[in-house]
């Protein structure tokens, strides 16, 4: 770094100007830059991506394109794919035995389309003229970030406004021996849920709960459907130690917290997913003198996305107490360039963003937890509406629809604001969408029960939710 | 009486059909997103059909009783207009002052009409009146003052959750319910109208005790004419119940007078059989039966299903379940499978090429599900306490009906109520060979042997349905267009339905109608010969099918129930029955619901919601009504279509286009990418009104899973959806339902949509 400012003081003649630089290339970073660019300002996107334990890099687009959402969804599908597969016959599709699954075609088809979307991201920023830099890039002072090139190159890019959105990658379990050397991570239960779709025998090793943060009661139901389909859950369990074996499989050894017994058990594969941890640290915030959060060196931001230097921004996963999801991040990155560019005053609104869960029983879910309702709002104060019910579908192909359930959370005054909707089963993304924006709208549960529904869908068991938690009456659904 | 105070409280017309059959409720409008297109029509053009009755006081309008109240509209220089009866109070007012269009919007407000009754006096009720209500002095003005109109758009669009001053407006309710419940003739009237004088001395004529409330006379009658007419949807007095039935206001009681009603309203001491009888056990006969039992009342369901042509019956639960939605959902979920099973491959899945579909298994799998669905209604009625009785029911006479079961065997039954619910069936061509070889949607879920070739006949989503899914298990199929696709639809949504459907397989022969069906082979199926001509010139043409599926429309079973023996009014065109908004038909105890409705959606969850208030209303507390506007629907054709709110063609309409504003969009839903389907096939497209924040007024969606999407979109209709809030919302990553939170392309821009990158 200290040859870096050197040349930066000796050879600024080099140096690149813009109006804005974003550091980061994924999902929120090409958003605020295509955005600032629309509205007539110089813009480049610096992008690195830092190869992973294992080797693994990838191109232009960030964690949801090359890492995240996308693969996982069209994994996912693979799965659910699958399973129609098996239901098919109830529906009089004759297909012969065997049926199995190539995982290196399946991967090679995802991939495929990632590069696919890898390079229209690249298309993109060159028809909105966008500079891309592919460099690893570190603050040298408050308006400079410079890099240097595998070959030795140096660049030194400058600018009014810095936007950083370097995003996270997963964490190791740098305590564990073994870990680093066989690991490889994603996020646990959809992964988990997706292998053992396509036919692979997959165990979940899970310190406490499933899911934190979610609704625990949809959190549980999660776990439950996956476990009775076949995924494998050692619950309370720490793994301490990872060892290749002779054969090259890999011997994990566990310890249960509860009974302190340890026990071993071998697998081909496997792979961490203990949470994330933001690409901080090989910026060289503190040059730039940029707060971070001591205990999760996530970037400090008020409600403007401003971090402790007024021109330096940071949005996405990055960034501290935003939630982590391709979507928050487009908007915020859209919403601060306007407001950079003086198209708008807008502040980015994180409340109420609706998510889904893409397990094999998919959650979706917009506003309040069970938990954190009764948390802010008292038990008293807090109306459930629940129901089991058996989606169409289910009913021929003779499947378990224990788990397909729904939960609408809303204060117990009339007209009873609607504080949470929770959904469990086929779907569920498609399902919550549109609920998110009833609840955006300040939809009240006598509004959502005066919509009319769809028959038959799934999505239609939302607008005839009756049975309250409170009066302990049944809730499941039944007949038409 | 002071000739100014006579000026403000005017008499005019009760609106009558030429028959002289009361219907003017049909102004009472709700809800947000009323078709000014309705209104107008309603007003200016279908007034023509409607003459002019004395009959009534109103309390509130201007007196010109000579001239139509259109022209008298016209003279006051307003024009009805869609932002006046949404955002004003939900009548029809003639304001004090010209109004320029335009403008109607803050003058709707203005001249919200206070409803200051005039000052208390006396009671000097003419007739052995007995009964005054004590004043409630708490109540005030149920119309609030101005109010910004988003806000006041929620409060009309929630009816029922934002009434002001709840309280006293319940107890308002309960004091008129104990009036009608506690006289057996009760007549709220105004001391000086004409008309109520006259209702009182007819029941004097006849010897009966009545008791009188003069709405003019006491200090909440204002408030209570309002609430009278939230509960009889009639806003004018007299308004006369006998024996706890709303028989109407003076026009209506002289005619059940003449017809022999009103005597035998008189002489009924609840001796009737039944509290209710409804007739048909579909989803919205047997939503309003569950519900009446629930509220504790004696309910009898009949339901009786007439064979179809080609023989085909079936249990309880009506069309849905049985020949509608249910089965053709999931004979589209089996149309489906066969595409993910092709799909799956381009994911890894490898199995023999050999893949076939069994039509046999298939409808087994199907039929059994229904049949458990048919145990579950028998079951759930037992359970309810509702008789249920498998009988063909026809009116013989007032509050009696004609059971007659399968064998011949009659049984009458009586009840103080009646609610028709018996849907429709479809329509045959009246062509040579029609009935005796064409199937119908009623045949082809329990079909014994696969169709094979099939020719489907019509354009309706039926029509559509069926080809799409019976084209998806490997049939060849062709469907044959007498004009539009999925006429009511925006039909730039139902062309793209079809090209899709094109694209996989189905043939379309457009602007050809069938004229003879003949039989070549007998089977299994067998071959039938069609001949068709052109509706252009005279071309014809001919084709051999296995089967032949007629979905050219369906037609409401009321010819045969006796509607005629009671005055039942339907239209004759159609055979709908003409209800109010209340679902009351022309016979006061005798109500309608489902599809068999004059101008209703038909749509399962539609007579379901409506039954179920129905019951409410007749039996409870309740006096919600169904709002029968955005409601939300979704055809399953092999590429899905949702929607919600209004066409695109009927916002033209409506609206002028300058005050519309589209915005639309392609897209690929991220499944099928590596499957391998075609990208720039999924469009979504909104419908906003400029003129009113940018008001999302239809919402349209053509992709997978559209009914999943469509339903929580319709919830936030509900609330008054805006394009803002749209952007503002976050969309789920990855799915086709965020689509709708970056709609950014005008469809007036003309800009290209289709799809590029993430």
């Amino acid at each position: 770094t200290s040859v870096l400012e050197g040349l930066h003081k000796c050879s600024s003649g080099q140096q690149q100007d813009f109006d804005l630089l974003v550091i980061g290339g994924g999902s929120g970073g090409l958003a605020c830059a295509k955005e600032a660019s629309q509205l007539g300002r110089k813009v480049a996107v610096v992008d690195y991506v830092e190869p992973s334990p294992r080797g693994t890099r990838w191109g232009l687009g960030g964690t949801c394109v090359n890492v995240g959402c996308i693969p996982k969804k069209l994994m996912h599908q693979a799965a659910l794919l699958g399973s129609m597969i098996k239901h098919a016959h109830h529906y009089g599709w004759e297909v012969a035995q065997p049926i199995q699954h190539d995982w290196k075609k399946m991967a090679e088809a995802v991939q495929n389309y990632v590069k696919s979307l890898n390079w229209g991201h690249r298309v993109q920023l060159q028809d909105k003229k966008v500079k891309y830099f592919n460099v690893k890039a570190s603050f040298v002072n408050k308006h400079t970030v410079g890099s240097v090139t595998k070959d030795g190159k140096e660049t030194l890019l400058s600018a009014d406004h810095i936007v950083i959105a370097t995003g996270g990658r997963p964490r190791y379990p740098t305590h564990i021996e073994g870990a680093l050397e066989y690991g490889i991570t994603n996020v646990a239960l959809e992964c988990a849920g997706f292998l053992t779709g396509v036919g692979l025998d997959t165990t979940v090793l899970m310190r406490s709960i499933p899911l934190r943060g979610f609704d625990q009661q949809m959190a549980s139901f999660v776990t439950e459907y996956m476990e009775s389909h076949g995924t494998q859950f050692l619950k309370g369990c720490i793994p301490s130690c990872v060892k290749k074996l002779p054969t090259g499989q890999l011997q994990v050894t566990w310890k249960d917290c509860a009974s302190g017994k340890e026990d071993k058990g071998t697998f081909d594969t496997v792979l961490w997913a203990i949470g994330r941890v933001p690409e901080t640290r090989s910026l060289n915030l503190e040059k730039a003198g940029v707060n971070t959060n001591p205990e999760n060196q996530k970037i400090l931001v008020d409600a403007r996305d401003t971090t402790s230097i007024p021109h330096i921004y940071a949005i996405g996963d990055v960034a501290e107490g935003r939630p982590e999801l391709t979507p928050t991040a487009v908007m915020a990155g859209k919403l601060l360039a306007q407001r950079l560019y003086g198209k708008s005053s807008a502040l980015m609104d994180y409340n109420n963003v609706p998510t889904t869960v893409f397990t094999p029983l998919e959650y979706g879910c917009v506003g309040l937890s069970e938990e954190e309702a009764t948390a802010r709002h008292g038990q008293d104060n807090v109306e459930v509406y629940h129901a089991y019910y058996k989606p169409l579908e289910f009913t021929v192909s003779e499947q378990d629809a224990s788990q397909c359930y729904i939960k609408m959370v809303c204060l117990k005054e009339p007209p009873q604001l609607v504080l949470g909707l929770h959904f469990l089963g086929p779907n569920a993304g498609e399902v919550i969408q549109g609920f998110a924006l009833g609840i955006k709208c300040g939809a009240s549960y006598e509004q959502v029960m005066q919509t009319v529904g769809i028959h038959p869908t799934c999505s239609e068991e939302v607008v005839k939710l009756h049975i309250s938690k409170r009066s302990g009456l049944d809730p499941t659904v039944t007949g038409c | 009486m002071d000739p100014s105070m006579r000026a403000k409280q005017p008499v005019i017309a009760e609106f009558s059909l030429d028959s002289g059959q009361m219907i003017g409720l049909v102004l009472e409008i709700h809800s947000v997103g009323v078709s000014l297109y309705h209104l107008r029509h309603f007003v200016f053009v279908s007034w023509g059909a409607w003459s002019l009755r004395g009959g009534a006081c109103r309390r509130r309008g201007r007196a010109e009783a000579a001239s139509s109240p259109a022209a008298r509209a016209e003279r006051a220089g307003i024009a009805l207009t869609a932002s006046d009866l949404v955002v004003g109070p939900p009548r029809l007012r003639f304001p004090a002052g010209p109004t320029r269009r335009g403008r109607e919007h803050s003058e709707a407000l203005e001249q919200q009409p206070s409803p200051s009754p005039p000052p208390p006096r006396a009671q000097t009720s003419p007739g052995p009146a007995k009964a005054g209500v004590v004043p409630n002095r708490r109540l005030g003005s149920v119309r609030g003052g101005p109010m910004s109109p988003p806000g006041r758009r929620a409060r009309l669009s929630s009816p029922g959750t934002s009434r002001p001053a709840s309280e006293a407006r319940e107890e308002l309710r309960r004091r008129l319910r104990d009036l009608i419940e506690g006289n057996r003739v009760m007549i709220f009237s105004k001391s000086y109208c004409p008309h109520s004088t006259r209702v009182k001395e007819l029941f004097s004529s006849l010897g009966v005790d009545y008791n009188i409330l003069e709405l003019d006379q006491v200090d909440d009658g204002a408030n209570f004419q309002e609430v009278l007419s939230e509960i009889t949807n009639q806003k004018t007095v007299p308004n006369i119940f006998v024996n706890k039935v709303h028989v109407g206001g003076c026009d209506r009681t002289f005619q059940a007078h003449q017809n022999g009603l009103l005597q035998k309203l008189l002489q009924e001491d609840s001796a009737h059989d039944y509290d209710l009888i409804v007739i048909g056990g579909g989803s919205g006969g047997l939503s309003c039966a569950k519900e009446a039992a629930n509220l504790g009342k004696k309910v009898m369901v009949l339901d009786f299903v007439v064979p179809s042509p080609q023989g085909t019956s079936w249990g309880l639960g009506g069309t849905c379940v049985n020949v509608g939605c249910i089965p053709k959902k999931l004979m589209h979920q089996a149309a489906l499978l066969g595409q993910a099973l092709q799909d799956s491959r381009m994911f890894g899945w490898e199995y023999s090429q050999q893949v076939k579909h069994n039509w046999e298994t298939m409808r087994e799998a199907i039929q059994n599900h229904i049949a458990s669905l048919n145990w579950g209604y028998r079951l759930t009625m037992r359970e309810k306490g509702v008789a249920y009785v498998n009988s063909y029911g026809e009116f013989v006479e007032h509050h009696k009906i004609k059971a007659t079961n399968k064998k011949g065997q009659e049984t009458f039954y009586t009840a103080e109520k009646f609610v028709i619910a018996t849907g429709e069936r479809p329509r045959y061509l009246g062509i040579q060979g029609d009935k005796e070889y064409c199937i119908t949607s009623d045949d082809l879920f329990s079909l014994p042997y696969c169709p094979g070739k099939t020719l489907i006949v019509g354009a309706s989503y039926v029509a559509l349905e069926c080809a799409g899914f019976l084209a998806g298990l490997g049939l060849d199929v062709t469907v044959m267009v007498r004009s539009v696709l999925l006429r009511g639809f925006d039909q730039e949504m139902a062309e793209k339905v079809g090209a899709y459907m094109e694209q996989h397989g189905v043939k379309f022969l457009r602007k050809f109608v069938p004229m003879t069906v003949q039989q070549l082979e007998k089977g299994s199926p067998g071959m039938l010969k069609v001949v068709a001509k052109s509706t252009e010139g005279t071309e014809t043409i001919e084709g051999t099918y296995n089967t032949v599926l007629l979905a050219i429309g369906r037609d409401s079973c009321t010819k045969k129930i006796g509607l005629e023996k009671i005055g039942v009014r339907v239209n004759e065109k159609n055979g709908k029955i003409l209800a109010n908004d209340v679902e009351q038909t022309s016979v006061p105890y005798v109500y309608a619901i489902g599809d068999i409705l004059e101008g209703k959606p038909e749509l399962t969850p539609v007579a379901i919601q409506a039954g179920k208030l129905l019951a409410r209303r007749l039996f409870g507390a309740s006096t919600d009504k169904c709002d029968y506007i955005n409601v939300p629907t979704t055809v399953f054709t092999p590429l899905e279509y949702g929607c919600c709110g209004v066409s695109e063609e009927k916002a033209v309409e409506m609206h002028k286009k300058e005050s519309l504003e589209v915005y639309h969009t392609l897209f690929w839903p991220l499944e099928w990418t590596v499957a391998g389907r075609d990208n720039n096939t999924c469009y979504a497209k909104i419908i906003c009104n400029k003129f009113d924040n940018d008001r999302v007024i239809g919402f349209h969606v053509l992709g997978p899973n559209a009914g999943e999407i469509t339903q929580g979109f319709a919830a936030a209709m509900k609330c008054g959806l805006t394009k803002q809030q749209l952007n503002d919302t976050i969309g789920i990553h990855p799915t086709c339902g965020e689509v709708f939170t970056t709609l950014d392309i005008t469809k007036s821009s003309g800009l290209d949509i289709t799809q590029k990158g993430c």
